[in-house]
């Protein structure tokens, strides 16, 4: 059985309001990278220099970024060689394959790291305006769907407006948001929303941070504090540190990648606004790179729209119609 | 960083191409390759990176060599300049009314940082152009949005309108104009939701607003940090809204800002404005040069310079001058260098814009501001006796200043030490060998900086 079919079966498998969330939010970004894919194949039938340096344009307007994509490529044209792929039709699967295994390093490690009995503390990080308070709002929805009791921390006591609007989140959910004044140590909030989330016996602490640009040393120590005020507290919280990233972002992912891991020992990556026409191709540089895994994305505006990061649903996402079509020309 | 500066990465090309008359083809194609990988790691777009690789291309081959430059500078110069006529040449304004107010719109996508960017707009437009802005609040999708808004207004002391979530942006667009024009506003600054470029009835929404009140000035505003992408936001927006200016926001992070160069070459528009910072007057006028050499990673040298020139006062710079070559500079001359540096801006921001700040050198240094701070404390806690007069100092002074300002000893030891080896330094430097005057008078002034 080739890639596609495989790759189809599993998806199948999977609910399908999970393949929908998906399938609708990557529209856009699959619309244009299909497009290209198409081009690219119906353009170039043999697979030559040519054709791999249509590729490499294709992943670079990604954001995957240049030396992750020069390493594929390189990947790509030893396979092409050693499976004496000459079709550029027969590579399409190879390239997805690679791809999906890149973003999906050691499996199914992309799932969060809940506690049983003890309360989940999750931390989120990351620079300005990536959607941080956004998404702890759609989480703190969809934990307490799951019949969970949650408490939000609002620990972006900087930016003006912040409080209230995970206060707004607060209400919409029907989960209570710890706070303090504006412009109050936010290591001292965690301390409260830690005490005050136990007193209730909550399930999940979710944390906000203000937005900082990692370049910003002072910042960083600050976070580096909140994290040590957490674990203080609680020895093995925060339990996920989680880098909320932007997928329009470019280049610049890495080093903030880089730069929180350094200070918070980031332990995954949710992946906002991937229902734009960004196709945030720089987590298949950060996974590269530094090992982070994409654990979650934000698909849409609703509610319900941040999913649980499936690299196959992602990458199928992307190729559907490829897929689709040679998984029946071939069955 | 990831990537290291274009110049850096050109110096082995260089090297081969030394002692050469003319740049040849193939010298200028395998410096092209490197002037497209940086550029395509400084996020431009790769269809922009391509045909500006093409026009300067033909441009460069078959060039004289200046005879102050090496080939490779040469090839740098013209893609600098090229990069600059790309990036839009000179400043560009922000339009004023001929019948106010003039009504100016922000858009952009969500998180791009339009409610903030507002906010110092204004303030900008108040310092420097004396004008009296009103703010209006017609983000009704983002949850405490307006609350922002009214939050930043109070503290600009600004008129902000809003209407609540109920109103449609449209009326509370009308509706600022109006009380613009009630309370002798020159500019209403209309705040819009983040939207994706893609949402057809958000962006018909817009589109409403702009009919509604007919904005004088359209910005995009955009994050620096952008990817690719940029390209395909600045071309949405553009087409629906016929935008007349961008603002690029967060360039205090360490992005090269290649979306800068995607936004203009599509869209045509000038950059207006920058956003250098979280503080409400971080915002510059947009310097195209300097962008361009940002971009290449060649340091931001020009920044610096203007920053060096308004902040230090001349007539100080040579007393203190004369001061140091008679080596009886005081701790007050200290601690007011000290103030005139960090008047520039915050030191990370000054190094950063030293060229060869991205060098490997520079990795490692990092600027704690607290630091400063406390050397600022122990010579405050001095009394005017001793810090006219270091000499004096013996274990009991130490101990007093120690505890008045919350240090060590160690601490006023060492900087102690460091005052005295900075006096040597600088007699050295004024002394018979004129070595360090070289930079002028930028030069002299910056020893806390190496």
């Amino acid at each position: 059985m080739g890639f596609f079919e495989k790759l189809k079966n599993k998806v199948t498998q999977q609910t399908d309001t999970v393949t929908e969330k998906f399938k609708e939010g990557l529209t856009k970004t699959r619309d244009s990278f299909a497009e290209q894919m198409n081009e690219l194949f119906a353009q170039y039938r043999t697979v030559d220099e040519e054709f791999f340096e249509e590729l490499e344009e294709i992943l670079i307007g990604a954001d995957a970024g240049v030396s992750t994509v020069m390493e594929l490529i390189d990947e790509l044209k030893e396979e092409a060689r050693r499976r004496n792929i000459k079709d550029s039709k027969n590579i399409a699967p190879v390239i997805t394959e690679k791809l999906a295994e890149k973003l999906d390093k050691t499996g199914d490690d992309a799932s969060l790291n809940m506690q049983g009995d003890e309360m989940t503390v999750i931390l989120f990080v990351g620079v300005n305006g990536v959607g941080k308070t956004t998404t702890i709002g759609k989480m703190a929805h969809s934990f307490k769907e799951e019949g969970k009791k949650v408490v939000m921390a609002a620990g972006d006591t900087f930016r003006a407006g912040a409080i209230e609007q995970l206060d707004v989140w607060g209400e919409r959910v029907g989960v209570d948001v710890v706070k303090q004044q504006a412009g109050s140590d936010p290591a001292a909030v965690m301390y409260d929303a830690i005490q005050s989330a136990r007193s209730k016996n909550a399930d999940v602490l979710l944390c906000d941070t203000a937005g900082r640009l990692q370049n910003k040393v002072n910042l960083m120590k600050e976070l580096e504090k909140v994290k040590r005020v957490i674990s203080r507290e609680i020895p093995s919280a925060p339990h996920e540190v989680l880098l909320v990233l932007d997928a329009t972002t470019g280049q610049n992912a890495m080093s903030q990648a880089k730069t929180f891991q350094e200070a918070t020992d980031v332990s995954g990556i949710a992946l906002t606004k991937l229902d734009g026409t960004a196709k945030g191709g720089i987590v298949l540089a950060i996974r590269n790179e530094l090992d982070i895994p994409v654990k979650l994305v934000g698909l849409g505006e609703k509610m319900d729209d941040m999913q649980p990061f499936d690299a196959e649903q992602f990458v199928y996402g992307l190729f559907r119609e490829l897929v689709e079509e040679q998984a029946e020309e071939s069955s | 960083m990831a990537f290291e500066g274009l110049a850096e990465r050109l110096q082995s090309t260089f090297d081969k191409m030394k002692g050469r008359g003319k740049v040849s083809e193939a010298d200028v194609k395998e410096m092209m390759r490197e002037v497209r990988l940086a550029l395509l790691e400084a996020d431009v777009n790769f269809k922009v990176v391509k045909k500006f690789v093409n026009d300067v291309k033909e441009r460069a081959v078959g060039q004289e060599v200046m005879k102050s430059l090496t080939p490779g500078q040469q090839v740098i110069k013209v893609v600098n300049e090229e990069l600059t006529a790309l990036m839009g040449g000179e400043e560009s304004k922000i339009a004023a009314s001929r019948k106010p107010p003039t009504v100016v719109m922000l858009a952009g996508l969500q998180g791009a940082g339009k409610t903030t960017t507002v906010a110092k707009v204004a303030n900008h437009l108040r310092k420097h152009h004396n004008r009296k802005p009103l703010l209006a609040a017609a983000d009704i999708y983002r949850p405490a949005a307006i609350d922002q808004l009214e939050t930043l207004g109070k503290q600009l002391d600004m008129p902000v309108y809003s209407k609540g979530t109920d109103a449609s942006p449209v009326d509370i667009a009308k509706g600022a104009v109006e009380e613009a024009k009630e309370a002798n506003c020159d500019y209403v600054l209309i705040d819009t939701a983040g939207r994706l470029h893609v949402d057809e009835e958000l962006m018909d929404e817009l589109q409403q607003v702009r009919e509604a009140v007919e904005p004088e000035e359209i910005l995009l505003v955009i994050d620096s940090m952008t990817g690719q992408d940029a390209v395909n936001v600045a071309e949405s927006f553009h087409e629906q809204l016929e935008v007349t200016g961008a603002i690029l926001t967060k360039l205090d992070g360490d992005t090269r800002g290649g979306a800068a160069l995607s936004v203009r070459e599509v869209t045509g528009v000038p950059i207006k404005f920058a956003g250098t910072g979280e503080k409400i007057d971080e915002i510059d006028v947009f310097h195209p040069e300097r962008m361009a050499s940002r971009i290449l990673g060649m340091g931001d040298m020009l920044s610096l310079i203007e920053k060096a020139e308004t902040s230090v006062d001349d007539e100080r710079a040579k007393e203190l001058q004369k001061k140091m070559k008679s080596a009886d500079l005081t701790f007050d001359d200290f601690l007011e260098q000290l103030e005139q540096v960090r008047n520039m801006g915050p030191l990370d921001d000054l190094l950063q814009m030293m060229p060869g700040a991205n060098k490997k050198a520079m990795k490692n240094i990092q600027v704690d501001e607290s630091q400063i701070g406390r050397v600022e404390a122990i010579v405050r806690s001095m009394t005017k006796h001793e810090k006219d007069n270091p000499s004096v100092m013996n274990a009991s002074r130490k101990r007093r200043i120690a505890k008045g300002s919350g240090t060590t000893i160690q601490d006023v030891n060492r900087l102690l030490k460091q005052f005295e080896d900075m006096k040597k330094m600088m007699k050295q430097m004024t002394g018979g060998n004129q070595k360090g005057k070289k930079k002028g008078k930028g030069g002299m002034q910056l020893p806390f900086l190496q």
